[in-house]
């Protein structure tokens, strides 16, 4: 069905931001002024605990320092919110959405924005988002190939990592092709989530890109090329993999998360994860033993960064702005990349950040499961989000029964 | 006078938003929802609908699942209860019947999941000893693709209804002299029960039956902790399908909310079918005269099964016990390496938000539940009139019709309208639910008392009123309480209507629960799951201690009523 | 003392097309009118009717006049009939007292002194808190007769009061009650089977027969 588009002329918008640059501190101040008292619904997956604990944290933060009210909608999937943000326009509430702030990235930003349903620029308005320093990191303003043009502002990174038992193995497979080799000598010891899922969606295009023999056409919309020539070593190489996996291929864990217990509960050997820190953080928790190594594939795995953005009919976007601000503060962002709590990469540009500050970065523990960042080596870049829609249908159209 | 409007607007309550959410379903699953865009009439939804990858297993499991949970739970109960001797086995199980109804769907879902998962209690238990594992063995124990471990947890949760609604009945049957007259002809006491007692009871719990046809065919939450994934159940594709962001998909999910209408009914069709059918064949075995043969089977089918069932159902919670303390647990360990209150302290400050949900939402909902099935049967009392058969069908409306089916039109209905999602739409979903099964409960205690009480008071002056507050209330305080325990048990375990109504904006107990799922991590699952489960067993403590605190000195209240 | 009359003017109670009861007769104050019968002869439906309790099911012509006034169409509670059940139907959920407390009318003074002379004139003085399910059979129709004399009725209704007692208890039961219902100047209407309550109530006998 079509959907009815309004081109909002971005350039325009754009170029009226730096207006507001004009007297920041005035501006802010009235923002946050407006903030005080809000309630915001921010909607926000939530299928793991330990993120959950951080949110719950962020909201007593910006109650304390604010006065406003976050509530944790928690989410099963980004695209729920999305369905009903898109909902609420169909049905003309243009006002009083029912959703302040959403965690996203990738194709729910990309239909978000395809349908006008975010509120912004907003992102330069906040005052900690200088610290990103996006002249320097342009992945920051970067959504899978997409500029996101002020719509929504980095909260955290992600990065595939591999992780094991060193107790029940010793080689890892380092490679796409090497795993497949791996999996066949070890029937029933790999899985990935079940698709549409991010993290297994994320599987396939790490596969894609280490199979395909085009990979420039993964970072342009996948209407411009050949979907079944430029992804037809993808299936060949999963119908060969899936009887090898676990429960032969016919059942997939729902999540990442749900993929670490099973490595806990000793069913898998091998797992992958977005959070090169999860690994880690999990053997502190007591849900993985302590003998679990992490480690990245040769020639690098997908990495990302992660959003946070405002739907336009928001009643709630001050309150928003300043959630998301204190999101990039120096406080917010270390303590979620501490591993005791979350354990998230930051996204602020720790080289350019005072010492002092960049100290509260710092951790003595160079935990066994963590990989240190330099070892994470090379990061693939995410193809255009319209990549990651279509391989999901074509998955379930080949695998679904 | 508001009384006499009382049972109007239960009926007008629970038909209205039933019959309003199936059109509401119907006129998308059709193309027509000009909210959407939709201004014509087409099939386009259905040929969507029919295109889907795996719609035909989806179909086949919801419906199987159904019929084949009905069956052995109604199996299972009946030779429970033709075995029965009153031993003190039997008094324990029927003592459990209350506190196992209560606990929640999900609850029971993950308990058995914990247990028979490759890597669950049963298997570390067993293993390496008995069975040789030195890892968990790769079997699709649960989310199979048969659906079979989602038939198990049903059956678990089923048992209990249909005892406890057979336990409700039995009473009408004098089944005492029919089991005295059996015997003293020669029949053996479980076959005297089977031929003299059971056919006379199966009509009294039908009705309850299909609504455990209706439920097994159409549950969601239960279904997305035990059943198959690769597809789901229909019922949990048509979830999907509703919330996918792509909206044009909310035609083919109307469309599938309409098949699920049509799978259950076929489900209904196929087991009145049955009923034919067996009562033509068990005519045959009830008249043949024979009065040992397969008794001891019967005897020990009877015994074994509900033992099994109940202790799995117990085992279960144990598990979620247990899980909820464990520190890191290697496989095949018998337990874990260490225990640690971490998933309670870590869930400790998450818990007051959800758990004052759940009370404000399950408080009111049985509280106007309680005042309308009063008002409802105390008018019933004051004007002689006693409703028809079909009064009682229409109550049982929102236990037949699938919930997934009617919620959803709701919810476009609602948005149509204009309605936000707020807390008091959440209270009205569970109230569908809440009033069927407080009614229901009350109303066997309010008819049964003796007419006299009132006439009494009555005649001693006292006014309709004062004879309902001074007499009729008190008197009926502990069965009153019981029903409120009901009412509150069902709403705690509501899924589907607190995520559809409330936008997820009201998270219970029950929508954490579920939402934990997705990440498998036993420990934090066990701590919620026990709360979700003790939540409504705290409703039961009080309404059987209450009466006993309030009645300490007068004997004859003690009893039961 | 106010001296009470009932009057039942051309009483017909049917069920559908079939006559039940066939009734005209005046019971003046302090007398006891004993009707007789088989099971199935009506005369609880009578008695149903009188007190108004009558299912919509059945058919009746006639006129109930307490001291004048026709109350045929009165709701139970405004008619000023009392009613002594064959069981005692004491409340299990009040205390002997509250039992009591409960027939008194909402307007009665010196309730809590009425209470006690109540209990010391059946010999139960003291037992105002007790559980009455700690009495025994004869306790509780003392205190059952009680608790309707307190409720002031213009007249009473006795629906087999004593079949469900003792052999030995009857007798003096019969007497108490019969005693406090002419003291009290109240007409009655007794609904029995057995020949010596009517015999000891000393009125009029009227026989139905079906």
């Amino acid at each position: 069905m079509p959907k009815p588009h309004f081109a909002i002329p971005w350039l325009a918008l754009l170029a009226a931001a730096p207006l507001h640059a004009a007297s920041p501190d005035a501006d802010w101040q009235s923002i946050l002024d407006e903030a005080r008292g809000q309630t915001v619904y921010w909607h926000a997956w939530g299928g793991d605990s330990r993120t959950n604990d951080y949110i719950a944290w962020v909201g007593r933060r910006v109650d304390e320092r604010f006065d406003i009210d976050l509530e944790h909608v928690k989410l099963d999937d980004t695209s729920n919110a999305v369905s009903r943000v898109l909902a609420e326009k169909q049905a003309g509430n243009h006002d009083d959405g029912s959703v302040d702030l959403i965690w996203l990235n990738g194709e729910n930003f990309a239909a978000m924005r395809d349908n006008d349903l975010l509120y912004g620029p907003f992102a330069e308005r906040l005052p900690h988002f200088p610290l990103t320093h996006p002249e320097h990191n342009p992945e920051v303003v970067t959504d899978f190939t997409l500029p996101t043009e002020g719509y929504e502002s980095p909260w955290g990174k992600a990065q595939i990592t591999f992780y094991y038992d060193g107790d029940a193995l010793e080689a890892p497979p380092r490679s796409i092709e090497a795993l497949l080799d791996w999996a066949r000598e070890h029937p029933g010891r790999f899985t990935y989530p079940r698709i549409p899922d991010f993290t297994g969606s994320t599987f396939l295009k790490q596969a894609l890109i280490a199979l395909t023999e085009d990979r420039d056409a993964l970072y342009a919309p996948v209407a411009e090329s050949d979907f079944a020539a430029v992804t037809a070593p993808l299936w060949d190489y999963l119908d060969a993999l899936h009887p090898h996996l676990w429960r032969s291929g016919r059942q997939f864990p729902a999540s990442g998360p749900e993929m670490r217990n099973r490595l806990g509960d000793g069913e898998l050997d091998l797992a992958f994860t977005f959070n090169p820190a999860e690994p880690a953080a999990a053997v502190a928790d007591l849900e993985l033993p302590p003998s679990v190594r992490s480690y990245v594939l040769e020639g690098g795995t997908l990495g990302n960064v992660h959003f946070v953005a405002i739907p336009y009919n928001s009643p709630h976007q001050a309150g928003a702005m300043v959630v998301a601000d204190f999101l990039l503060s120096v406080e917010a962002q270390a303590r979620k990349q501490d591993l005791e709590v979350w354990g998230d990469p930051t996204v602020l540009d720790l080289t350019r950040l005072p010492a002092e500050k960049r100290a509260r970065f710092d951790t003595d523990d160079d935990h066994p499961a963590l990989l240190p960042p330099e070892a994470l080596g090379e990061t693939l870049a995410e193809p255009h989000p319209s990549w990651m829609t279509a391989l999901q249908d074509a998955w379930r159209e080949r695998y679904v029964r | 006078m508001l009384l006499r409007l009382a049972p109007v607007a239960i009926v007008l309550l629970l038909v209205g938003p039933v019959l309003a959410g199936i059109a509401m379903a119907a006129l998308p699953a059709f193309g027509y929802l000009p909210a959407l865009g939709g201004e014509t009439l087409t099939l386009a939804p259905w040929r969507a609908l029919f295109a889907e990858p795996g719609l035909a297993r989806s179909v086949l499991v919801s419906f199987a699942s159904g019929l084949v949970t009905t069956a052995v739970a109604l199996a299972v109960v009946l030779l429970f209860l033709a075995a029965s001797t009153g031993s003190r086995l039997d008094r324990w199980i029927r003592r459990l019947v209350s506190p196992l109804l209560s606990v929640p769907h999900a609850a029971a879902a993950f308990g058995l999941a914990f247990l028979i998962a490759p890597s669950g209690l049963l298997a570390r238990w067993a293993s390496p000893g008995l069975t040789g594992w030195t890892r968990p063995p790769d079997l699709q124990l649960v989310n199979d693709p048969l659906g079979l471990a989602l038939m198990g947890g049903l059956i678990l949760k089923e048992i209990p209804f249909l005892l406890l609604m057979s336990l409700a009945a039995l009473p009408q049957l004098g089944p005492e002299r029919r089991m005295m007259l059996a015997r003293s002809l020669g029949y053996r006491p479980t076959l005297a029960w089977l031929k003299g007692v059971a056919p006379a009871l199966y009509p009294l719990i039908r009705l309850p039956v299909y609504a455990v046809i209706a439920y097994a065919s159409s549950v969601v939450d239960m279904a997305l902790i035990l059943g198959p994934t690769l597809p789901p159940t229909l019922s949990v594709s048509i979830l999907g399908w509703f919330q996918d962001p792509d909206l044009s998909r909310r035609f083919m999910a109307s469309a599938g909310a309409l098949l699920q209408l049509g799978v259950t009914l076929a489900a209904l069709a196929v087991w009145w079918g049955l009923e034919r059918l067996a009562a033509r064949l068990g005519r045959r075995w009830l008249e043949g005269g024979g009065r040992r043969r397969g008794e001891r089977a019967l005897r020990l089918a009877g015994r074994s099964l509900i033992g099994v069932t109940t202790l799995a159902a117990l085992a279960g919670l144990a598990a979620l016990a247990l899980f909820s303390v464990a520190g890191f647990w290697r496989f095949p360990d018998a337990l874990p390496q260490g225990f640690t209150l971490q998933g309670w302290s870590r869930a400790l400050p998450h818990l007051a938000g959800p758990v004052a949900t759940t009370l404000v939402v399950a408080g009111a909902a049985t509280l106007l539940a309680l005042l309308l099935a009063l008002a409802a049967l105390e008018n019933e009392q004051r004007s002689g009139r006693h409703p028809g058969s079909a009064a009682l069908a229409l109550l049982y409306l929102p236990l037949i019709v699938p919930q997934i089916a009617f919620l959803f039109g709701l919810v476009v209905l609602l948005e149509a309208l204009g309605m936000r999602p707020a807390l008091g739409l959440v209270i009205f979903g569970h109230l569908l639910f809440v009033l069927p099964y407080v009614f229901l409960s009350l109303s066997e205690a309010y008819r049964r008392l003796d007419p006299r009480w009132a006439r009494l008071a009555l005649t001693l002056g006292a006014s309709p009123a004062r004879v309902f507050w001074r007499v009729r209330l008190p008197l009926l305080l502990a069965p009153l309480l019981t029903a409120m325990a009901v009412g509150l048990a069902i709403s705690i375990g509501q899924y589907l209507p607190t995520q559809l109504l409330g936008a997820g904006r009201h998270p219970t107990v029950t929508t954490e629960a579920v939402a934990l799922a997705a990440g498998g991590n036993r420990r934090l699952i066990g701590v919620w799951a026990l709360l979700q489960a003790s939540l409504p067993l705290l409703g039961f403590l009080v309404a059987v201690g209450l009466p006993r605190l309030l009645w300490t000195n007068r004997r004859d209240m003690r009893g039961t009523p | 003392m106010i001296a009470h009359h009932l009057e039942l003017e051309r009483v017909r109670i049917a069920l559908g097309d079939t006559p039940l009861v066939e009734l005209d007769a005046r019971i003046g104050p302090g007398e006891v009118l004993t009707v007789m019968g088989p099971s199935g002869s009506g005369k609880s439906t009578l008695l149903a009717w009188i007190a108004g309790f009558l299912p919509p099911a059945f058919t009746v012509a006639g006129r109930i006049r307490l001291d004048g006034h026709d109350i045929t169409g009165l709701p139970a509670e405004r008619r000023g009939i009392g009613l002594l059940f064959q069981d005692p139907m004491l409340f299990p959920h009040l205390s002997v007292g509250g039992n009591l407390r409960f027939g008194l009318p909402a307007a009665a003074t010196d309730r809590e002194g009425q209470v006690t002379r109540a209990l010391a004139e059946i010999g139960l003085g003291g037992f105002a808190p007790r559980d009455p399910a700690t009495l025994s059979g004869g306790q509780k129709a003392r205190v059952a007769l009680m608790r309707l004399l307190l409720s002031s009725p213009c007249a009473v209704l006795l629906d087999e009061p004593f079949s469900g007692l003792d052999a030995h208890l009857r007798h003096e039961m019969r007497r108490l009650v019969f005693d406090h219902l002419r003291r009290a100047g109240l007409p009655s209407l007794l609904v029995t089977h057995d020949r010596e309550d009517a015999e000891d109530a000393g009125g009029r006998v009227i026989e139905l027969s079906h």
